[in-house]
């Protein structure tokens, strides 16, 4: 019983992840793609100051994730990082560059060196959450099961592959969806238009990707095929695609505030039909919920510990994000760094 | 070293090597940025809410520089510590599949109190321009408490491994009756917690003073070096006194707790009473000590407080069981070493409680600058120390005395590991080293500007000087837009 929430608690925070650590994943793909240092200059301009103020607690939901994992489910936290290691080891790897290229380019003047960091940034952004999604679809195949060794095989399939490619165009359709938003917050008209359409572009691959994704998981991941096409998964793959048909149709009207709340609405809605779709399986079809569930005693103390945390943390992260889409949150500029007030004499001139 | 690598392919798999070293490492990495991590925000609150108490311009310039490399250093800090999380299951899943539930609530605080950093740390680093200012520091103000409670979901890991407790095995070796608040509150947690809380501020504390220490012996010996220098060593050597004792406590932990590790630490072979104390000296494999100096009747006496004072000896348990005698030395060094360092910074310490208590000034001499500005990086010399104490004293167990190192090791070859590990530091390399070029740019770029200001060019970009309040629109965005 008490596994089963916390199992709940699990997916929840794979949605949060891929929701808020997508768009960031999103933003760095359209800096990849921007151009050179002349043309990409304004969308990266908007990109560093629309991430930068989020970017790490979105990043916090990944850690969450690994923590409820291996406290909740030992065996399920051994078995994915035991089978899955080259993939999972280069997401670590991406994730150092992503994160140390994004805040050393901020400060950094030179443009060779911004270059340097900037594409640390860009190319870890594009190939961490295709490792982390090539992982996830390996494990819906079924190849893994406890005790499964590291192979290619495992992550290297067609599944893998094409839910890798999924997780990356769904993070670069919130991306471009968010920064569409951001562009009008921050007045720069020229990118609500740019971004709008790399936003419509993402959704149009997102949806080639799915009919691919069908014709290859129908026989290669049969247990979530079946789920997925049947019942309430099915139902939430609906809503989801409504939802993403509805943020295509905000951004043409610019309601780019609700068109967020959709787009975060479909692939939070896919994620959940996934997990929905693996009942009552963590792994298809080798572990179960139950199976794999830890101690009682400190289930029931995590959920405590996540219920004290979600009233502690809700007010900040509802109070972060206010303050955030409203530009109250401004980088300290050079000028802010220089001394001009008094009290800089020397005492013994 | 070479018996240490012979010993450890003689007796574990072949990926255990490469899997301690990457780990040993990472970890060695990250937690040079750990003190900045808790103990920066606290001292940047300090000097704000001094700043905005006396309306010290100043000390609110300090401040906000000390925010924007606390920006850079926070990025690097979650990244490199993500790494650590990956790596449990990367290199220890043997480790996390057995005994997660058992130890991982504690890393479940941790998470959450991270979030809670993570989001407080954004408003503040991101707030100083619109927030009001008050607003802006009870915003802030909670920050030190949320780095506490970090420290103390990853220090009850730590501590639970070094003394495991809370449950019970059943007959193949599984933990059951799992009993939560046993397994957070083990007996090292207490002295772990506070020898780690106050080191961290201390080393954090020496390290931003050292800086200005620097500037003041170059002869920078305005009140902008002054009030940098002062406040956070004043709290480094407030605490300085009170470390010594918690690491005298935490030591006679061990002693109680560990008693092998104890012995790894002081290098002794037989158990015994009138145990003498080594200075530094090597352990060898057949339990002779070569070198360092020996004060006989002191080991007992530290420990018990009486020569006759019985100290377990390395040889009360088999030699499966117990660091081999190179990790012994290697234990035993990093803890003189540790020790040392802490006893010249209590002096260092005193002489400035000295000289403030009389005349209300710094040391006159240059020789404390000199050592001020050295006492950062031998703070960070301590923290590896005590690290390395720790972790290696409590070999060959993951957890102490319940499962080895070598059990709880991945499958994978070593091959794969080794590559990894030349491409971590690879990468590890670049990032701190990058991190250190940004940081030293970011210094010399202020001090031109403010030696600019002094002669009088203070042309440019006057709009942004004050930092609160909105700002004329027109400025900021012409200003923002056209920088990059």
């Amino acid at each position: 019983m008490i596994e089963d929430v916390v199992a709940w608690v699990l997916l929840a925070a794979v949605a949060a992840y891929a929701c808020a650590g997508g768009t960031d994943y999103g933003a760095g793909f359209w800096d990849l793609v921007a151009g050179g240092a002349e043309r990409g200059k304004r969308p990266r301009w908007l990109i560093d100051h629309a991430m930068e103020p989020v970017w790490e607690t979105n990043n916090v939901w990944l850690i969450f994730v690994l923590v409820i994992t291996w406290t909740g489910f030992p065996v399920l936290f051994q078995t994915i990082f035991s089978a899955m290691w080259l993939p999972l080891a280069l997401a670590a790897v991406g994730l150092v560059l992503r994160g140390a290229g994004f805040a050393l380019r901020k400060p950094t003047r030179r443009l060779a060196r911004r270059r340097v960091y900037g594409a640390a940034f860009a190319v870890s952004s594009l190939l961490t959450p295709f490792f982390l999604g090539a992982a996830v679809g390996g494990l819906a195949t079924g190849r893994v099961a406890p005790g499964t060794k590291a192979s290619a095989d495992a992550w290297s399939n067609g599944t893998s592959v094409i839910t890798g490619l999924l997780t990356v165009a769904a993070t670069a359709f919130l991306g471009a969806v968010f920064l569409t938003a951001d562009a009008r917050r921050f007045e720069a008209a020229d990118l609500v238009g740019y971004f709008r359409l790399r936003a419509w572009c993402s959704l149009g691959v997102l949806a080639v990707l799915a009919v691919v994704g069908l014709a290859v998981t129908h026989n290669d991941a049969p247990y979530v095929y079946d789920g997925l096409t049947s019942g309430v998964s099915l139902a939430l793959v609906l809503v989801a695609v409504v939802s993403a048909l509805a943020t295509a149709g905000l951004l043409y009207r610019t309601a780019t505030g609700w068109a967020r709340i959709t787009a975060v609405g479909s692939v939070a809605l896919v994620v959940v039909a996934w997990g929905l779709a693996q009942r009552p399986y963590l792994i298809p079809t080798s572990l179960t919920v139950s199976q794999a569930a830890g101690a009682s005693t400190t289930l029931r103390w995590l959920m405590l510990v996540t219920v004290v945390a979600v009233v502690l943390v809700g007010p900040p992260l509802v109070l972060l994000y206010r303050l955030d889409t409203r530009g109250v949150l401004q980088p300290l500029t050079e000028a802010d760094l220089r001394n001009t007030a008094p009290g800089r004499e020397p005492e013994n001139p | 070293m070479h018996s240490a690598i012979d010993h450890l392919l003689a007796d574990g798999p072949p990926q255990l090597l490469p899997a301690r070293e990457l780990m040993a490492f990472t970890l060695a990495s990250h937690i040079l940025l750990v003190p900045f991590g808790v103990a920066l925000p606290a001292i940047t609150l300090l000097m704000h809410y001094r700043g905005l108490r006396k309306g010290d311009a100043v000390a609110l310039l300090l401040a906000r520089r000390w925010s924007a490399v606390m920006a850079v250093q926070f990025a690097i800090g979650i990244v490199t510590g993500t790494v650590l999380s990956f790596e449990f299951g990367l290199l220890w899943p043997g480790m996390m599949g057995r005994w997660g539930d058992v130890f991982g609530l504690g890393f479940g605080v941790e998470a959450w109190a991270f979030f809670l950093e993570a989001i407080l740390i954004a408003i503040y680093l991101y707030g100083w321009r619109r927030l009001n200012p008050w607003t802006h520091f009870w915003l802030g103000l909670p920050l030190p408490l949320t780095a506490l409670l970090g420290a103390f979901g990853i220090v009850a890991a730590n501590a639970w491994m070094n003394t495991p407790r809370g449950f019970t095995l059943d007959r193949s070796g599984n933990p059951v009756n799992v009993n939560v608040r046993q397994a957070v509150f083990t007996p090292m947690f207490g002295p772990e917690y506070w020898h780690f809380v106050v080191g961290v501020i201390l080393t954090a504390g020496y390290v931003v003073a050292g800086v200005y220490a620097v500037g003041l012996l170059r002869g920078r010996r305005d009140r902008y070096h002054r009030l940098g220098f002062t406040v956070p060593f004043s709290v480094a050597a407030i605490l300085t006194p009170v470390q010594f004792m918690l690491g005298d406590s935490i030591a006679r932990s061990i002693f109680h707790q560990q008693p092998v590790k104890f012995a790894a630490a002081e290098i002794v072979w037989k158990t015994g009473t009138h145990v003498p104390e080594y200075m530094f000296g090597r352990l060898h494999p057949d339990g002779t000590i070569s070198g360092g100096i020996k004060i006989p009747q002191l080991d007992s006496i530290l420990a018990g407080f009486s020569p006759d004072t019985k100290v377990t000896g390395l040889t009360s348990v088999p030699a499966s069981d117990r660091p081999t005698a190179t990790q012994a030395t290697i234990v035993h060094w990093a803890f003189d070493i540790m020790v040392t360092i802490g006893s010249l910074l209590v002096l260092l310490a005193l002489w400035y409680g000295w000289c403030w208590l009389r005349r209300r000034d710094l040391p006159r001499s240059r020789w404390f600058l000199r050592c001020a500005a050295l006492a950062g990086a031998a703070c960070l010399v301590t923290v590896e120390c005590g690290w390395i104490t720790t972790e290696v004293g409590r070999q060959p167990w993951i957890v102490y005395q319940n499962m080895r190192v070598s059990e709880a090791v991945t499958g994978t070859r070593a091959s794969s590991l080794w590559a990894m590990f030349g491409l971590v530091v690879v990468v590890y390399a670049l990032v701190f080293g990058s991190f250190l070029a940004v940081l030293l740019k970011m210094s010399r770029r202020w001090r031109l500007a403010d030696e600019g200001a002094l002669a009088g060019t203070t042309a440019e970009d006057l709009e942004g000087d004050t930092p609160y309040g909105p700002r004329p629109l027109s400025a900021a965005g012409g200003r923002d837009r056209g920088d990059e």
